[in-house]
C-alpha cells in the first residue's frame, strides 16, 4: 500500500485557494463610500470549492494512481528518433514524394478558408525553419526573430510601392533581413545564452518601434496597405488587372473568375518556397558550414582551438536564419496585402521559437509538425477563444515533461564509411 | 637548427597573481616535450597562452621565427598548433566521424554555391576528408564506432578520439593537457606507443602535460619542470629524476 500523500495535498489546495481565490472568491462591490470587497455569489464559490477538492484529492491519491505507472514509464523506452535519410534512401524518397503530392493536390478538394490556414501554417514553416537553423543549430536563442520578418514584409511593401514585382523584390527582401541580421550578429557576438536572448529580445522591439515611429517611411501605426499580391509570370489573380500584370489569369486562360485561383496560387507559392527552404537547409547540414554551426552549439572553446572562427560561425547563422525570416515576411506582407507593426510583436517570436522547441531542437520535420500543430490548433480550438492561452501552455508544460527532445528530433545523419560500404 | 617553437620570458599576471613567471621552452621539429610540475604550477596557464586563450602579460612566442603572442585562438591553430583539453571537450552530439569532419573545416571546400549544388569539387574534397577521418579513426581504433554519438563512448576512447581530432587539422604541434588521466595503466601504455608513433611517423612534435611519470620519462626527449609559475628546471629526463630540486618540490624523495 502506498502512502497517502497528505502534506503535498494541503499545501497544493492552499496553493490553489491562494491563486484561485483572488479571482473566484472575492468582488468589487460599489458601496457609498467607493469599492469595496465582498464574498463573491454563491456560484463562484462553488466552482472555487469544486476546484479545491479535486486539488486535494487527485493529490493526495497521486502516489496510489501513477506510482506504479511511472515506474514502467520509465522502464520503457521513450525515445522514437525520427531516423536519418541516409540510413533507408529510397523509403525517405517515397515518403517524401507522397507528402509533397498530396500537399500539392490537397488545396484543390477542399474549402477556401483550410487553404489560407494551410498557407498561414507555411508561413510558420519557413519561419520555424530559418529559426531552426539559429537556435536548432547554432544554438544562439533568438528571441527577436520577428525583427527580420518585419524587415522582410517592409521591404517588399515599400519596394512594391515603386513598382518593384514580388519575385525581384523575394530576394532582396532576403537579402535586407540577411543584412539585418549580420549587423545584429556583431554587437552579440560575445554573448551567449540569457544575455543573447534579452538583446536580440530587445532588438525585435526596436525594429517594431522603428516601424511605429518612422511615420513618413511605413506609414506608423497604420501600417501599409494594398500591396500588389503576386503574379504568374505577368498574369494577375485580380478580376480586373490593377497591377502592372499585362493580363488576369481567367482572361489569359479563358476560364471564368473564381477567387479560389488566387488562394490556392499563394498556397502553392508558400509550398513552393517552403519546399526550397528545405531543400537549402537540408544541404546546409550535410556542409562544412552546418556541421560547424552544431560544433559551435556542442563547444564554443573546442572550436577555436580546432581552428573553427566561432565569429564567422556565428554571423552565418544569424544572417542565413535571418535571410529566410526575410523570405517568409516578403511572402506574408504580399499574401496579406496589408501589414502594420501589430503583424510583428513579441508573441510572434515566442510562437516562432516554441514551434522550434516543440519539434525538436534541429528536426526539420519536427518543426514542420510543430508549426502545423502550432497554427491549426488554435484555429481549431476556436470555441475555447479565452483558454487559448492556457491550452498552449499546458501543451508546452506537457512537452517538457514527457518529450524535453521534442516531438520528433532526429538522428545524425549517418555517415558511411567507404570499406564498410565494400564489405 | 632554429627550434619549431620557441618561447621567451612568457608572464601571466591574474591581477595581483602571477601565474607564470617568465617561463622559457622551445620545442624542435620531432620531439616530444613535457611540462611537469605540481597542481597549480601554472602548466595549463602556459598551454592557454601559447594556443591564444589568453593573452600574455608579457614575453615572446615565436613559432618558425614569427611572433604568435597576441593572435586570437582560432587563428593559431590554423598556423599548425592544435591541443586537447584536460577535461575532454568533444562535439558530445555529434557522430564520432562528424567531430572529425569539423575538424578539417579549414581543408575543407567551404564554398556556399558549390555546397548547395554539390559540384564536382564540394564532392571530391568531402570524401577526401572522409577518407582522411577514416584513416585516424582507424589509427585511434575507433572506426566501428564511427557513428556512434561521441558522447557514448567510453572516456578512453574519448580521449583517444580527441587525439584524432586534433590530428585530421595536420598540425605541426600537438599540445596535450594530461591526455593520460583518468586512463587504466593498458590504455596509457597505447597513448605511450600512440605518441611515438605521432613523432615518428607523422612528423608532429609534442608539447606535453602529465602526470603519470612513467610516462613522461618514457617518451620526452626533454622536460620542463614548472613550479608556483617559476622554471625550475630543464634537460633529459635522467637528469630531472635525479635533480634534487625537482625531487624537493615535486617528485618526492623515492
Amino acid at each position: 500500500m502506498k502512502k497517502l500523500n497528505l502534506s503535498g495535498a494541503l499545501i497544493s489546495t492552499v496553493t490553489f485557494m491562494l491563486l484561485a481565490g483572488w479571482l473566484l472568491g472575492i468582488r468589487m462591490e460599489p458601496s457609498s463610500s467607493g469599492l469595496k470587497l465582498a464574498l463573491a455569489d454563491e456560484q463562484h464559490l462553488k466552482w472555487l470549492f469544486i476546484g479545491m477538492a479535486a486539488v486535494f484529492l487527485s493529490q493526495l491519491l497521486h502516489p496510489i494512481i501513477f506510482g506504479n505507472r511511472k515506474a514502467k514509464a520509465s522502464s520503457k523506452k521513450f525515445s522514437f528518433k525520427l531516423p536519418s535519410p541516409e540510413q533507408n534512401p529510397k523509403a525517405y524518397r517515397l515518403v517524401v514524394s507522397f507528402a509533397l503530392a498530396a500537399a500539392i493536390v490537397w488545396p484543390f478538394m477542399v474549402s477556401r478558408g483550410s487553404v489560407d490556414l494551410a498557407t498561414l501554417t507555411l508561413i510558420y514553416v519557413m519561419l520555424g525553419l530559418g529559426l531552426n537553423v539559429v537556435v536548432g543549430l547554432a544554438g544562439l536563442l533568438d528571441l527577436g526573430y520577428v525583427g527580420f520578418y518585419a524587415v522582410g514584409a517592409y521591404t517588399y511593401a515599400l519596394l512594391s510601392a515603386d513598382g518593384f514585382g514580388f519575385w525581384m523584390c523575394l530576394p532582396i527582401a532576403g537579402a535586407m533581413a540577411a543584412l539585418f541580421g549580420f549587423l545584429l550578429g556583431f554587437p552579440v557576438l560575445r554573448l551567449r545564452g540569457d544575455y543573447l536572448a534579452i538583446v536580440t529580445l530587445g532588438f525585435g522591439e526596436i525594429i517594431r518601434l522603428l516601424l511605429n515611429n518612422l511615420t513618413h517611411l511605413t506609414g506608423g501605426p497604420n501600417g501599409i496597405s494594398s500591396i500588389p499580391k503576386p503574379t504568374l509570370f505577368g498574369l494577375e489573380f485580380n478580376r480586373r488587372l490593377k497591377g502592372e500584370g499585362f493580363d488576369t489569369f481567367h482572361n489569359f486562360f479563358g476560364i471564368s473568375y473564381n477567387s479560389q485561383y488566387k488562394v490556392i496560387f499563394l498556397y502553392l507559392m508558400a509550398l513552393l518556397l517552403v519546399v526550397l527552404t528545405v531543400i537549402v537547409i537540408n544541404r546546409l547540414l550535410r556542409m562544412p558550414i552546418g556541421r560547424a554551426w552544431e560544433a559551435l552549439r556542442e563547444d564554443e572553446i573546442a572550436c577555436r582551438s580546432l581552428g573553427l572562427n566561432p565569429t564567422v560561425v556565428k554571423l552565418t547563422a544569424f544572417t542565413i536564419g535571418a535571410g529566410f525570416a526575410g523570405f517568409a515576411g516578403s511572402f506574408f506582407a504580399a499574401r496579406q496585402g496589408f501589414i502594420s507593426p501589430e503583424s510583428f510583436t513579441f508573441i510572434e517570436s515566442a510562437i516562432i521559437l516554441a514551434i522550434v522547441v516543440l519539434g525538436g531542437m534541429g528536426s526539420q520535420v519536427g518543426v514542420i509538425l510543430a508549426a502545423i500543430i502550432m497554427t491549426v490548433l488554435p484555429e481549431m480550438a476556436r470555441e475555447f477563444n479565452e483558454y487559448r492561452m492556457l491550452m498552449f501552455g499546458l501543451m508546452m508544460v506537457f512537452m517538457m515533461v514527457w518529450r524535453p527532445q521534442g516531438l520528433l528530433p532526429m538522428s545524425r545523419p549517418h555517415i558511411e564509411l567507404k570499406e564498410e560500404a565494400k564489405a | 637548427m632554429n627550434p619549431l617553437l620557441e618561447v621567451n620570458g612568457l608572464t601571466m599576471r591574474f591581477g595581483g597573481l602571477l601565474a607564470v613567471n617568465n617561463v622559457a621552452l622551445s620545442l624542435n621539429e620531432k620531439e616530444v616535450v613535457s611540462v611537469i610540475g605540481p597542481n597549480g604550477a601554472g602548466k595549463t596557464t602556459v598551454f592557454n597562452c601559447l594556443t591564444g586563450f589568453y593573452k600574455p602579460t608579457a614575453g615572446q612566442i615565436l613559432y618558425r621565427g614569427e611572433a604568435l603572442q597576441g593572435l586570437a585562438g582560432h587563428q593559431i591553430a590554423r598556423k599548425g598548433i592544435v591541443r586537447t583539453f584536460q577535461h575532454v571537450r568533444l562535439f558530445k552530439d555529434m557522430s564520432v566521424i562528424e567531430n572529425l569532419l569539423v575538424a578539417q573545416h579549414r581543408h575543407l571546400n567551404t564554398n556556399f554555391l558549390a555546397g548547395l549544388l554539390k559540384t564536382p569539387a564540394f564532392k571530391k574534397s568531402e570524401s577526401d576528408a572522409l577518407a582522411f577521418a577514416e584513416y585516424w579513426l582507424d589509427k585511434v581504433d575507433l572506426k566501428e564506432f564511427a557513428n556512434r554519438k561521441a558522447g557514448n563512448l567510453a572516456y578512453g576512447q574519448q580521449r583517444r578520439l580527441e587525439i584524432a581530432r586534433c590530428m585530421v587539422t595536420r598540425p605541426e604541434i600537438l599540445m596535450l593537457d594530461e591526455p593520460a588521466a583518468g586512463l587504466n595503466p593498458k590504455e596509457t601504455d597505447d597513448l605511450d606507443k600512440l605518441i611515438i608513433d605521432l613523432r615518428d611517423n607523422e612528423s608532429v612534435s609534442v608539447l606535453l602535460i602529465e602526470h603519470d611519470m612513467k610516462l613522461v620519462m618514457g617518451i620526452s626527449d626533454r622536460i620542463y619542470v614548472v613550479n608556483q609559475g617559476c622554471p625550475l628546471a630543464n634537460g633529459k629526463p635522467e637528469d630531472i629524476r635525479n635533480n634534487p630540486e625537482v625531487i624537493k618540490a615535486y617528485l618526492g624523495e623515492f
